[in-house]
């Protein structure tokens, strides 16, 4: 493996770690669009930052786009405390706006700086080979930054996140707290937006952690799930784009994060669909049975009517959840029950012909 | 007509075309739906292109379109499942649907000019270019009669479902239960927004899209309290962010989508700081009046109080209220002008009185204070008898018996 491909691989997996991981604070608060937000409103202050110091340095670059990002949210927040403007309009119009925003300053930069600027908008679609080692100690320092953050602040982070009430009843700074989390999630988007760009980010955000929260109930196990999601697919996704010319890297990453999240719906224990769906059929056997013992028990304690039973009784006795009618029917179609129009059902006979004589 | 009116032309009719649908989508608070239409229509764009190499064949729109449908579609699929919220199913949906478009751009389309740029901040000034021919003449360029007819359109449609848009967007439930269709209204809007958005990206991009449709309705939003007082507002909002948007510009030359947008947020700001009702510089005289307000009832009581007490002349003196009430000295001073401005006081060689005016509000208020009085002096609220307990519905038979029976 040669020494670019490793720098991006390393790149692209502690990004995932990272967003994957700090992106549950998000997707758990049903708040995930943030990270599309956010990322939209770094263009701005990524320009700003160019434009104002000159230099091209990720560093500096990347410290402007948190503050536009965050300033974003800020607005948003304000909004939603004085005006009847719904959280999702409000974020929607800050991400637009401040995109909006920064095109216009990326095209005063065409002017002005000429052709100094070119590249700036490489932090629109993301280019991680681009990614530098410098890159790289930057993401490590600030990952273990903010994964100390979070430990530190384990409990009051859950609580804050699950039951931001309570957690004002016990006199917690909730507000603080919450700001907190805020700036760690735009860290964890201004870090990525160099590798996967702007639209892309919110999927990096997102999806490990909707893919963590069905393999577990647990917050602990879900951050670290998320994380460990998110550095498989990145580094992944970053070796499956080396192997053929033109697969860029970001698209990748995201296929594989959004392959993950639906595999997890679906496989995933307990909560996963095909799950659900086995249970659902075992239950359904189980109340197929429950009429069937039903059936055999009234014909056994009225063995000398040769009466059909109506649907009636039975649901009488298994009570109103039970869908006795769709039940019969199904019965009915599998030849386990015959029903007689207008009186009832009854068990299917051995030899229908015996009692079509007797019946006679 | 000049390719500078054509322009501004062509924005307009965008912003009024975006505004319709996104006003509904606003009030729906399904505003993200938009944006993730809007990117989500890239891989349709794309294979579009890759089958007709054209960027202006109707199969793009069709193709694109479709995309955007599927997009809400698998959106509601996931929220279905009851494993995801609304907003993870977004963000999981519109990023995997752009991914393939930008794949399929590198891997096929990487030398022709189709850039992720362009889809994604278009370009208006490239309007005028574009003309429509029939005949040999000329009928203008096409963007204008897209435009124009999409307005057209959205303008039907709410014209002709306004009552159930506006139903559905109150009380989806009632709309269902008198037979409204809330399924297929809501996939009528959402093909509105879809094609709105396709037919505008390759004029306007993107995300230009998302703040036309957005932030003009929610600008509406801070003014409007009746429905249709709110989609005019909307669509003028929309024209409001145009006009000036384009003339910015054209006096900076900077991008026509970005600095539209750019203006659809100024003009948001504006009315949010000024609006009559909702904006923030009459929230803030409001409180302020309260607070006013408040201080004067306390200082009227407390005068009423002392009225024709031996202590009055003490406690209704200017300089030895501050300590009483304990307020500043300069707080003092404010409600003071308030109060005479008001006529409820009057300060006359130095001592504070109660006007006539002053000395009724105040006993009204000390009326209102006391609510014990008021309430016995009306019919009791309170039953004389306790309410008896719902009696619980007996079951036949309930999941015990039914084991016992078996």
């Amino acid at each position: 493996m040669d020494f670019t491909l490793r720098v991006v691989m390393t790149g692209a997996a502690l990004l995932g770690l990272i967003s994957g991981a700090l992106g549950t604070l998000a997707v758990l608060r049903r708040q995930g669009l943030i990270g599309d937000a956010v990322s939209h409103a770094a263009l701005p202050g990524i320009v700003l930052a160019f434009l104002i110091s000159g230099s091209k340095a990720p560093v500096v670059l990347q410290l402007g786009a948190a503050v536009s990002g965050t300033l974003a949210l800020l607005w948003v927040q304000t909004i939603l405390r004085t005006t009847r403007i719904r959280f999702d309009a409000a974020l929607g119009m800050a991400l637009a706006v401040f995109f909006g925003i920064g095109v216009v300053l990326l095209s005063l930069a065409q002017h002005t700086a000429g052709a100094a600027q070119a590249g700036l908008d490489r932090f629109l679609f993301g280019q991680a080979a681009t990614l530098l080692r410098a890159d790289l100690m930057v993401m490590a320092i600030v990952g273990v930054t903010t994964f100390f953050l979070v430990v530190a602040l384990w409990k009051e982070v859950k609580l804050v996140l699950f039951d931001a009430d309570y957690a004002r009843a016990l006199g917690l700074p909730v507000r603080r707290l919450e700001m907190l989390l805020i700036v760690l999630l735009v860290v964890a988007i201004v870090i990525g937006l160099q590798t996967v760009g702007v639209v892309l980010m919110s999927a990096v955000l997102i999806a490990p952690g909707a893919a963590a929260r069905q393999w577990s109930k647990r917050y602990g196990q879900v951050f670290l799930l998320a994380g460990f999601f998110g550095l498989l697919s990145g580094a992944t996704g970053a070796w499956l784009s080396s192997l053929a010319p033109r697969l860029p890297t970001g698209p990748i990453i995201v296929l594989l994060l959004s392959f993950l999240a639906t595999l997890s719906l679906f496989v995933a224990p307990e909560r996963g669909l095909l799950w659900q769906y086995r249970k659902r059929k075992k239950a359904a056997r189980n109340a197929q049975q429950a009429v069937l013992t039903v059936l055999r028990e009234l014909e056994r304690r009225h063995p000398h009517e040769a009466r059909p039973h109506p649907a009636a009784s039975i649901q009488t006795l298994l009570g109103p959840e039970v869908p006795v009618n769709a039940i019969l029917r199904q019965l009915e179609r599998h030849g386990q029950v015959q029903h007689e129009p207008g009186r009832g059902w009854r068990l299917a006979d051995r030899n229908p012909e015996a009692t079509h004589e007797s019946r006679s | 007509m000049s390719p500078a009116l054509e322009i501004q032309l062509v924005a307009v009719l965008t912003a009024m075309a975006c505004a319709l649908p996104g006003a509904f989508l606003v009030m729906r608070r399904m505003s993200l739906i938009s944006d993730a239409i809007s990117h989500a229509v890239l891989p349709g764009i794309v294979l579009g292109f890759l089958l007709t190499h054209s960027l202006h064949h109707p199969l793009l729109l069709l193709l694109a379109g479709a995309a955007g449908l599927l997009t809400v579609y698998l959106i509601e699929l996931l929220e279905k499942t009851g494993r995801l919220r609304e907003d993870a199913a977004i963000g999981l949906v519109f990023p995997a649907l752009f991914s393939i478009g930008v794949l399929l751009i590198a891997r096929f389309a990487d030398q022709v000019h189709l850039d992720t740029d362009a889809v994604l901040l278009g370009e208006l000034a490239f309007v005028p270019f574009d003309r429509l021919q029939w005949q040999g003449y000329d009928l203008g360029p096409q963007a204008l009669w897209t435009m124009g007819g999409l307005c057209f359109l959205n303008l039907l449609l709410v014209g002709l479902f306004y009552k159930e848009l506006k139903l559905a967007a109150f009380d989806p439930a009632y709309a269902a239960v008198i037979g409204f269709r809330p399924v297929l209204l809501h996939y009528l809007l959402m093909s509105a927004v879809a094609v709105t958005i396709v037919a505008a990206f390759h004029a306007v991009g993107a995300i230009l899209v998302i703040a036309l449709m957005i932030a003009p309705p929610a600008t509406a939003l801070l003014l409007a309290r009746r429905m249709p007082t709110y989609l005019l507002y909307s669509v003028l909002a929309g024209v409001l962010s145009a006009v000036p948007g384009y003339g910015m510009a054209w006096l900076l030359d900077v991008s026509i989508a970005g600095s539209m947008a750019t203006m659809a947020g100024v003009l948001f700001v504006v009315v949010w700081l000024i609006a009559p009702e909702d904006g923030l510089w009459a929230r803030w005289r409001r409180r302020k009046k309260q607070q006013i307000d408040f201080a004067l009832d306390l200082l009227l009581l407390h005068l009423l109080h002392h009225e024709h007490q031996v202590t009055a002349l003490d406690e209704r003196h200017p300089d030895t209220l501050p300590q009483h009430l304990n307020w500043t000295e300069t707080a003092l001073q404010r409600i003071l002008k308030a109060g005479e401005q008001q006529g409820l006081v009057r300060i006359t060689s130095g001592e504070v009185h109660l006007t006539q005016a002053g000395r009724e509000r105040a006993q009204n208020r000390l009326e209102m204070l006391t609510p014990a009085q008021r309430l016995t002096s009306r019919p009791s609220m309170i039953p004389a008898e306790p309410l008896p307990l719902p009696q619980t519905r007996l079951r036949p038979h309930s999941r015990d018996q039914e084991k016992s029976v078996l």
